[in-house]
């Protein structure tokens, strides 16, 4: 986790035990050897580490041949040939319409979007075919196979089409799952994971933690379980939930809440769709108070989804309502990003106005 | 008027038989009298005859391409200057080597004509008589802009020369173009829609789509697939079966175009425009070249080698071409285009330290033009309690 704060010390890689207070990752195992890594590296390893492992795993997408927009597919065109990862031309509806054939046949396709800003085209493929095939045909076949990656999320300079979050429109469907990582060495085991579930799944990957996060990642082959969220800072006045690049931010707002005395419990989710209430429950049931963060707008975002079910589970535990600062309800703007974005300061605010209620 | 021959390869050049001695032209010549000029290829078509080579021209019109696609190319310069100096954010898609596709286009269509285009859109908005000063202010983020600073460089607009823009998602806008041609046919109208795309959204499905509705209900649509052989770091023939965009329409007539050469644009367009309101769609593939990468986030030198930039640099330069016209036609001497292009330079530099001066937008309008009245969006500052505001 030192890793997110990397993005406030210019790249520099912070070693893993700086800072205490955190469950370590169930994955750790005591003598593998480790490297320090980026996101997009640690994706690129996940990626040679699929197509290795499976022979009937492919990679395509738009410019992946040579390494992509992002240098996540870097040397995989020269490894497995162009046979199994090779560029498409630019139809995101095909791509994940080919895609899904090609997982009805038994196949493993890693298809890429290159920017989430993009998948839209896809997303009748997505809903209608990917995440209805099992069902319609009785288990019959299925897309198991089919894992998308897309690029999501602010980048500082993105404008309305580089830096949209559109996790929440994918949530409302039954029949695929949703991931997203927080940093490199999650997204290795949560990539490897999903490309493995035999459900489709789609992939968002933080663009903003490309190059920005470095962290010490396990050079092996590993997977981190879906539908499992970790605690990753433990607290007892409240709880906050979040996924992906938002939750270097979140951090940073624990640790200044720290300072005025509220111990904070910081859940990250991983897996959006089907997401772990039992952790989130238990943690609330604890703290009594509950903060959600997301950079996508607030209306009809993730966030509503965890503050209705949670509202359910633990209404009578409820010290305060639950706090959602998340962005705002207009399009991802150009020169106001700043003033769009849930920061610290407007997490930190809700923290102590929650603590306070 | 002399009938003169150029060959874009030949550097020697016909001389034509009128030719006035040096000490008596005092000026640039703003002559209107018609001088006929051939293009550099002849077109290819398909399910149509195509417009003759001999395109007519006069020496101002010659003098405004040279100076208009100056002025493009000095513009674009300057955006990937400011670029790099963090006063453009975002993604900036320059169209510099692509110049006589818009300059060619303008002298064809009017105002009333609609033009639909992509990203790759500063010079297309600069063609619409929009001026350096809006442009830069956009770019950068600022009120003045051509679109309030909230579009940015993808986004450029101008309603009053009917040029609606300016899309991020590629593809996105040949649906668009063809519902502005149906509205313009419904209208009675008699303009046309000129819809612009790449060689990489040519293989969007949503492209049939719209090839197919405007085929079937004759819409006055031109869909110009300004072909410069690269979808971002895609080579064409690596991403199309058939690279021959001018004949997907299958249905659709359609045209090659030597889209560095302005004149065979003009010619082009003119050609379509009388077309598409009689008979309903066809499709112009501009053959052409972007100097720049995709973007200013691409070097634009990992899928194609710089040799291949520089030929085409200094053998199919749309600028170089009309300068060359001009000397033969001996309408200005190449000193005189040198001072113009220097005159360019200041106008653009001028324009550029105006825009730097112009404010950002007020935050309310972070949440202006969502809906007509705004819906009453929540905001507040890092402290909720007392900056808190139901914005309109």
């Amino acid at each position: 986790m030192a890793s997110l704060l990397s993005r406030f010390c210019r790249k520099l890689a912070l070693p893993g035990s700086a800072h205490g207070s955190r469950m370590t990752s169930s994955t750790a195992c005591g003598s593998e050897t480790v490297k320090s890594l980026n996101l997009y590296s640690a994706i690129n390893q996940a990626l040679h580490i699929a197509l290795e492992t499976d022979p009937r795993s492919y990679v395509f997408g738009e410019d992946v041949g040579f390494g992509g927009v992002f240098r996540c597919t870097t040397g995989l065109a020269e490894r497995f040939g162009k046979n199994r990862v090779f560029n498409t031309p630019l139809c995101e509806q095909g791509i994940v319409g080919f895609g899904i054939g090609l997982a009805a046949m038994g196949n493993r396709a890693v298809v890429e979007i290159q920017f989430a800003d993009y998948i839209y085209p896809a997303f009748d493929q997505i809903v209608n075919e990917a995440a209805k095939f099992r069902y319609r045909s009785g288990n019959q076949f299925n897309c198991g196979g089919l894992t998308i990656r897309a690029p999501y999320g602010a980048v500082g300079h993105g404008g309305h089409y580089h830096s949209q979050s559109p996790e929440a429109f994918f949530c409302h469907v039954p029949g695929i799952k949703v991931v997203i990582p927080r940093s490199p060495r999650e997204a290795k085991g949560l990539l490897l994971s999903s490309i493995r579930d035999p459900n489709p799944v789609v992939f968002f990957e933080p663009k903003w933690l490309y190059r920005q996060a470095v962290e010490e990642v396990p050079e092996h082959d590993y997977m981190i379980p879906l539908s499992q969220a970790e605690i990753i800072r433990e607290g007892s006045d409240i709880t906050l939930v979040g996924w992906g690049a938002q939750l270097t931010v979140m951090e940073q707002a624990c640790l200044d809440a720290e300072k005025e005395g509220i111990s904070c419990e910081l859940i990250d989710l991983k897996t959006l769709l089907p997401w772990d209430k039992e952790t989130v429950e238990a943690s609330v049931k604890k703290t009594g108070r509950l903060l959600i963060s997301h950079e996508a707008p607030i209306t009809g975002g993730f966030g509503a989804e965890i503050s209705a079910t949670i509202l359910e589970r633990c209404f009578l535990k409820l010290e305060a309502p639950v706090s959602r600062v998340c962005g705002l309800d207009t399009p991802f703007p150009l020169v106001f990003e700043p003033f769009y974005m849930p920061t610290k300061n407007k997490i930190l605010d809700a923290i102590k106005s929650t603590v306070n209620y | 008027m002399a009938l003169s021959r150029l060959s874009s390869r030949s550097t020697t050049l016909l001389q034509p038989l009128a030719t006035t001695s040096l000490l008596r032209r005092r000026h640039i010549s703003t002559d209107t009298t018609p001088i006929t000029v051939e293009t550099s290829l002849p077109f290819t078509s398909h399910l149509i005859s195509p417009p003759s080579r001999a395109v007519e021209t006069s020496s101002q019109e010659l003098i405004s391409f040279f100076r208009d696609m100056a002025l493009m190319r000095r513009m674009e310069i300057a955006a990937d200057s400011l670029y790099k100096a963090k006063l453009i954010r975002g993604f900036c898609h320059l169209y510099d080597g692509q110049e006589a596709v818009a300059i060619g286009m303008e002298a064809a269509i009017t105002k009333r004509d609609a033009i639909i285009t992509s990203y790759r859109d500063h010079c297309t908005f600069l063609g619409r008589g929009g001026g350096l000063f809006e442009a830069f202010s956009e770019l950068m983020g600022r009120t003045t802009g051509c679109s309030k600073g909230k579009g940015g460089s993808m986004h450029f607009y101008k309603k009053d020369a009917s040029f609606y823009g300016g899309h991020g998602i590629v593809g996105a806008q040949a649906p668009l173009g063809c519902g502005l041609a149906f509205a313009q046919k419904y209208s009675k109208e008699e303009a046309v829609t000129f819809t612009l795309y790449g060689d990489g959204a040519a293989n969007q499905g949503q492209l049939f789509e719209a090839l197919n509705i405007a085929a079937l209900w004759d819409l006055p649509a031109v869909l110009v697939c300004e072909n410069n052989h690269y979808g971002m770091g895609t080579a064409e023939w690596r991403s199309a079966k058939s690279p021959a965009y001018f004949k997907r329409g299958d249905y659709v007539p359609g045209l090659k175009v030597d889209g560095m050469d302005a004149l065979a644009v003009k010619q082009a367009c003119k050609f379509a425009k009388e077309h598409a309101l009689k008979n309903g769609p066809i499709i112009l593939e501009m053959d052409t070249y972007r100097y720049h990468g995709h973007s200013m986030s691409d070097p634009g030198s990992t899928y194609r080698t710089r040799d291949e930039i520089s030929g085409v640099r200094q053998v199919r330069d749309p600028i170089d071409r009309v300068r060359k016209l001009i000397i033969a036609h001996d309408i200005a001497t190449e000193k005189e285009l040198k001072d113009m292009e220097k005159e360019v330079r200041k106008e653009v530099d001028a324009a550029v330290a105006q825009a730097k001066e112009s404010p950002i937008p007020e935050p309310s309008e972070l949440f202006s033009n969502i809906y007509v009245k705004g819906f009453g969006a929540e905001s507040f500052g890092a402290d909720r309690k007392e900056l808190r505001a139901t914005l309109p």
